[in-house]
């Protein structure tokens, strides 16, 4: 008895020891995260996945607002107590704290392969080779029409290459017949201006590359938001309503029919789609065209690795979980995203989850991606865009409300745009 | 035992209060315990320098937590570029003061090359001066009702004080709620015929609600404040001025506003002081618009650190030293004020 005795409590000190080992050994990788709709259930259902593969490894999902992340994350950053990935927006204003995954990777290749031109987003000036992460979504800017409201008004809906023009005049229509108060919304966001204004003509950059923002293809832009706010067509709610930097979106007036035309972007297909329903029509438009383009913007969210994490090889082990081919197929289908991997953009995604609505939307936004200007490319890559889509939706909300007129809305985006990239080059 | 005799030792205090109440043997021990050290300092230091050790370990941490960040914040305020380190920030004299102060004419905030600061300011001092009045007003007059016999009289004070106890950011979510364009407000003007009215997105409504949403959220406060004031006049007071059939307002102006005023004072103090820091509600119910309209000076503190792509520490931190500035003139007139009736 006493043998037997001995002999268990032998073993559950073995197995304790043993557990105990196994827990010493597993590296806690912390991943800071967003979501626009329900990627962050599918991306927890991923690293359980992984973590099952990989035993000494456990991911934390610490899952925040979208402002934490453009906010708070790069003061933490900057603080060296950043986590040990991130899924960040502002690819070139956290690039210098991204780590290089190169030497930890086992087919360095394959990421340039599929991600080449997203990671050159990613990188600092002069940086060439560096592969910080992968793209977990491509977005591109475009509206939204609420079709049965153009039904419901007898109003057919401007053709495709229709000018912005055209299509505020027919939202303007529908909105008076059905008493829709938002005829037009565009998000309160630089990145959604310049989907209009490089149609206009914005070049954003002189010759050398440096930013000159104000141009005439970008007063164009700038012109038509001021009118429409004036005739009726926007209404203050968004770009009048705040003050300063701050961001505001449309996506609950559309969910609830108020919207005819809401300009936004591919990363709202997903909670249309589950929201919506059948409460009505709604379908995705391409980006209507100006006198220079037919053009959105690009963008997109990117899971990177942070330079300051102790676990560099566990990090690049998740990313090229996650990145591989199968997996990053299903993250895009299940979340409904444009594919930020070239390989899959070529060979297409089913979206199994998506209702027809969705699907033909997503067709849209893919299909939009091969007419995108090089301007908008180039500011989508460039280190300080978040600067110059701040002085935009700044300077032109204090116009549209009244405080400034247009031509010293132009000076202050100008002195603005120079001070902020002078303080920032201050060593 | 070398105590003076001005300052009993502990062990003897406590002995002396048993005569009063029963002191538990546990605590006479540990005063004992206490005692001889202290008198041993007290020796090594002298009697005059023995309160400052009591005050010592507060005044750590109070250094600590409030001396400290001032002094990092003043080293950003001469400091500029994105590093956050201090280490690592060049240092720029008085270049964030003097962007700040560079103005063509300080009455015009669009002639200053930091217009959204003086914008701030401006919006700051109108919210402030009418927020000040109708919080000082209507506390007032809430007290003075609510100390006279009137039915549900516990109830009222109740309600007056609940918006207190809410988070200033529900408080803002509800008013929000209650004012937006398919809100309950515009719901009852609609329903009663009326024409939508888009409150927070016209420059003077927007002032008026926020003011009136502080107002409200803060009032029960300096209503209490207020109250134990009026409570404290004595009762006999008006006993007289009801003999001699003075006319009541003649009681409220000859009588209780004076014996109240130094509790209007703290009132007036305080809410000035809270109006100056103003950021949370505003911020929540109108993010500083409709253009800058209600941007507030802290709102613009934390926009230019924070959420700005290049954040920039070093002006904000100059803007909140100004700020600063002006709290502790405020405070210094509070005190001197106090300080000159106590006299």
């Amino acid at each position: 008895m006493k043998a037997t005795r001995r002999m268990l409590l032998g073993c559950a000190l073995v197995a304790a020891s043993l557990g105990f080992s196994q827990a010493q050994a597993q590296t806690t990788l912390r991943m800071t995260w967003y979501s626009d709709g329900n990627e962050g259930e599918v991306m927890n259902s991923l690293l359980r996945r992984f973590e099952e593969q990989n035993k000494d490894i456990k991911v934390v999902l610490d899952q925040v607002p979208f402002k934490a992340i453009n906010e708070n994350l790069p003061v933490q950053l900057a603080a060296g107590q950043g986590p040990d990935l991130a899924r960040v927006a502002d690819l070139g204003g956290v690039a210098r704290y991204m780590l290089d995954l190169r030497p930890h990777l086992k087919d360095p290749a394959y990421f340039e392969a599929n991600f080449g031109p997203f990671l050159e987003w990613m990188r600092l000036p002069g940086d060439t080779s560096s592969i910080p992460g992968y793209m977990t979504q491509l977005t591109l800017t475009g509206p939204f029409v609420n079709k049965t409201l153009f039904e419901q008004a007898n109003i057919p809906m401007p053709a495709p290459k229709a000018t912005w023009e055209d299509w505020a005049k027919a939202a303007k229509d529908v909105a008076a017949k059905v008493q829709a108060p938002f005829p037009v919304a565009i998000d309160r966001s630089g990145h959604r201006f310049f989907s209009l204004a490089i149609t206009q003509g914005a070049q954003v950059f002189n010759d050398k590359g440096e930013p000159a923002v104000v141009d005439d293809g970008f007063k164009k832009g700038a012109q038509l938001v001021y009118d429409w706010h004036k005739n009726g067509v926007m209404s203050k709610e968004l770009w009048g309503s705040v003050a300063g930097t701050a961001y505001r979106g449309a996506n609950d007036e559309f969910k609830n029919a108020q919207v005819v035309m809401y300009e936004s972007g591919s990363w709202q297909i997903g909670q249309f789609d589950k929201t919506i329903g059948n409460a009505f029509d709604w379908v995705a438009v391409p980006t209507p065209c100006g006198p220079a383009n037919c053009s959105g913007m690009p963008g997109g969210a990117a899971l990177v690795g942070i330079k300051t994490t102790q676990h560099p090889k566990e990090v690049a082990r998740l990313i090229e979980f996650l990145a591989s081919e199968p997996v990053a197929e299903e993250f895009y289908a299940r979340s409904l995203f444009v594919p930020g991997h070239l390989g899959l953009a070529k060979k297409g995604l089913d979206y199994k989850d998506a209702s027809p609505q969705g699907k033909a939307a997503l067709k849209v936004f893919s299909e939009g991606v091969s007419g995108l200007s090089p301007v908008a490319n180039k500011l989508q890559g460039y280190v300080n865009n978040r600067v110059i889509f701040n002085a935009v939706i700044s300077r032109l909300g204090q116009a549209i409300a009244g405080e400034a007129t247009l031509d010293e809305a132009y000076k202050r985006i100008t002195a603005d745009v120079e001070q902020q990239i002078a303080e920032r080059n201050k060593k | 035992m070398t105590l003076s005799s001005k300052n009993p030792p502990a062990s003897s205090a406590l002995a002396g209060s048993a005569q009063t109440r029963r002191t538990s043997p546990f605590l006479r021990q540990v005063a004992r315990i206490v005692d001889w050290p202290m008198a041993a300092l007290q020796r090594l230091i002298g009697e005059r320098r023995m309160p400052y050790v009591f005050l010592l370990p507060n005044l750590f941490f109070f250094g600590l937590f409030v001396f400290v960040p001032i002094a990092i914040n003043f080293w950003y305020s001469v400091t500029g570029g994105p590093a956050l380190f201090p280490s690592e920030r060049p240092y720029v004299g008085s270049g964030q003061y003097s962007y700040l102060f560079e103005c063509g004419s300080y009455a015009d905030p669009s002639s200053c090359r930091e217009d959204h600061f003086w914008r701030g300011v401006y919006n700051t001092v109108t919210f402030s001066f009418f927020q000040v009045v109708a919080m000082v007003g209507l506390s007032l007059l809430t007290a003075v009702v609510l100390n006279m016999k009137i039915k549900g009289r516990g109830f009222f004070r109740a309600v007056y004080f609940f918006p207190v106890l809410l988070s200033p950011v529900v408080v803002a979510l509800i008013w929000k709620w209650i004012l937006q364009r398919d809100g309950i407000l515009n719901a009852w003007i609609t329903a009663m015929g009326g024409d939508r009215v888009l409150f927070l997105t016209e420059p003077t409504w927007a002032m008026f609600w926020a003011i009136f949403v502080s107002v409200w959220s803060h009032m029960g406060f300096y209503t209490l404040i207020l109250l134990a004031g009026l409570q404290a006049i004595p009762s006999d007071i008006y006993e007289a001025a009801e003999m001699d059939a003075t006319p009541r307002w003649r009681v409220f102006w000859r009588l209780t506003l004076p014996l109240l005023w130094p509790n209007l004072v703290v009132v007036i103090v305080l809410a000035l002081i809270r109006a100056v820091q103003t950021f949370d509600e505003v911020f929540v119910l109108t993010g500083g618009g409709p253009g800058t309209s209600t941007l507030m000076v802290v709102q613009y503190i934390y926009e230019t650190a924070f959420s700005n792509q290049v954040q920039n520490f070093g002006l904000a931190a100059a803007a909140s030293v100004v700020l600063g500035i002006v709290l502790f003139a405020l405070t210094l007139a509070q005190l001197a004020y106090t300080q000159r009736k106590s006299s």
